[in-house]
């Protein structure tokens, strides 16, 4: 099977294992990740002020590519997740930025919002399943682990219908077909600090810490994530209370297909 | 713009309707920055709703807010107290020389592992 892939600015540079690890595993399951042609950042936040259309454009023509290439637009990245779902559920449900974006992009044919846009967590999970990734298996993961899930995957979940908000299961669920043992703490859905730790990383330190010291409370190993400012947030500022990984990275090891990049 | 034209402005681009808030507070219990934030979030929605543009400009709490959304969820009437912070925000920061980073004070704080997301999302959120 063939999917669209968005890989964003970050995973082609500072989040590389993110990136990579996801292919590898993808392939190992029977999935090719297609990287879409001429992908631009998609800004990496999602601007909420309903006269910002510009800064969504760039959204729209990934958006746009995959509706004429099968249909379906895997992400990996949290923030790209974040503003690419949402810009979408504009283009569906908001005329006047529908209108505005596609006066701007004169497309061949309008843009309304038909493109499905898929988590590569919502792919391991609906389309290849984790039954099957239980028996693709070759190295049971056997630690505890904490999944962390920020914000950008679960809210606002009107939109991103991603997983209940306040008590989500995928991560955990993840886990457990690697044959990792899932540690539910209370912090899994609270901010790391986000894009503030630039302005006072002492904000970021106490959110870090938090997370991290409730992780390790309920016994966790390491944290995993999909976001790559929340690992640069929670080693940066978690002051190392325990470890955070992308959860590619330990879907590759448990698949055996680490060392094949 | 005059201070009423403002106030109107905000009002357009929020994407919220601040009427509806009963005043439950829930936003600013759930608030992660609440803390940092001289204007709490229930207060961007109140003030608003009554006028007080004023208290709002000069609120430094614009420079705290996560957009985490975290108040957008809990918010049982629907409100979305971020967006009002954001309209806020973006007020300020289109004004000329308002910006909330400079770009000399970056590479200062440029680490081998800073990710890309970081250095855009701030330019995003804070810049205009």
């Amino acid at each position: 099977m063939k999917i669209c892939y968005y890989p964003g600015c970050t995973l082609k540079t500072k989040a590389k294992n993110l990136d990579n690890y996801a292919r590898l595993s993808a392939k190992a399951l029977g999935v090719e990740m297609v990287e879409i042609e001429n992908w631009q950042c998609c800004g990496a936040v999602y601007p909420t002020s309903k006269d910002e259309i510009a800064t969504k454009l760039s959204a729209v023509r990934s958006l746009d590519y995959a509706k004429r290439n099968g249909g379906k637009l895997l992400t990996l990245c949290s923030a790209c997740h974040n503003v690419i779902k949402r810009v979408n559920y504009d283009m569906k449900n908001d005329p006047e930025i529908n209108f505005k974006a596609n006066n701007y992009m004169s497309l061949d044919e309008k843009y309304n919002g038909e493109t499905k846009v898929i988590h590569y967590l919502e792919m391991l999970k609906n389309v290849i399943g984790f039954d099957k990734i239980k028996k693709s298996v070759v190295n049971p993961v056997n630690k505890k682990i904490a999944a962390y899930y920020g914000c950008l995957l679960l809210r606002p979940s009107g939109v991103l219908a991603f997983d209940n908000p306040e008590n989500p299961t995928i991560i955990e669920e993840f886990i457990e077909a690697i044959g990792g043992i899932p540690v539910v703490y209370p912090m899994r859905n609270e901010c790391c600090g986000a894009y503030v730790s630039i302005k006072d990383e002492n904000l970021s330190r106490k959110r870090s810490t938090a997370i991290l010291n409730s992780a390790k409370e309920k016994g966790a190993d390491m944290v995993i994530t999909a976001c790559p400012l929340c690992l640069y947030n929670l080693q940066k500022n978690g002051e190392g209370i325990i470890p955070t990984v992308y959860f590619t990275e330990l879907l590759a090891e448990a698949l055996g297909v680490k060392n094949n990049g | 713009m005059d201070k009423r034209e403002i106030l109107e402005n905000v009002v357009r681009i929020c994407g919220t309707d601040v009427k509806r808030c009963m005043k439950c507070g829930k936003c600013s219990g759930r608030c992660p920055a609440f803390n940092e934030m001289d204007v709490k979030p229930h207060q961007f929605v109140s003030y608003l709703a009554s006028g007080q543009i004023d208290k709002l400009l000069d609120s430094k709490a614009i420079w705290y807010c996560l957009s985490c959304m975290a108040c957008v969820e809990r918010c049982p009437r629907g409100v979305a107290p971020q967006g009002v912070v954001e309209a806020i925000r973006n007020t300020i920061a289109r004004e000329q020389g308002k910006n909330g980073i400079k770009a000399e004070d970056i590479p200062p704080i440029i680490d081998d592992r800073i990710p890309q997301q970081l250095l855009v999302s701030a330019y995003r959120k804070y810049n205009k």
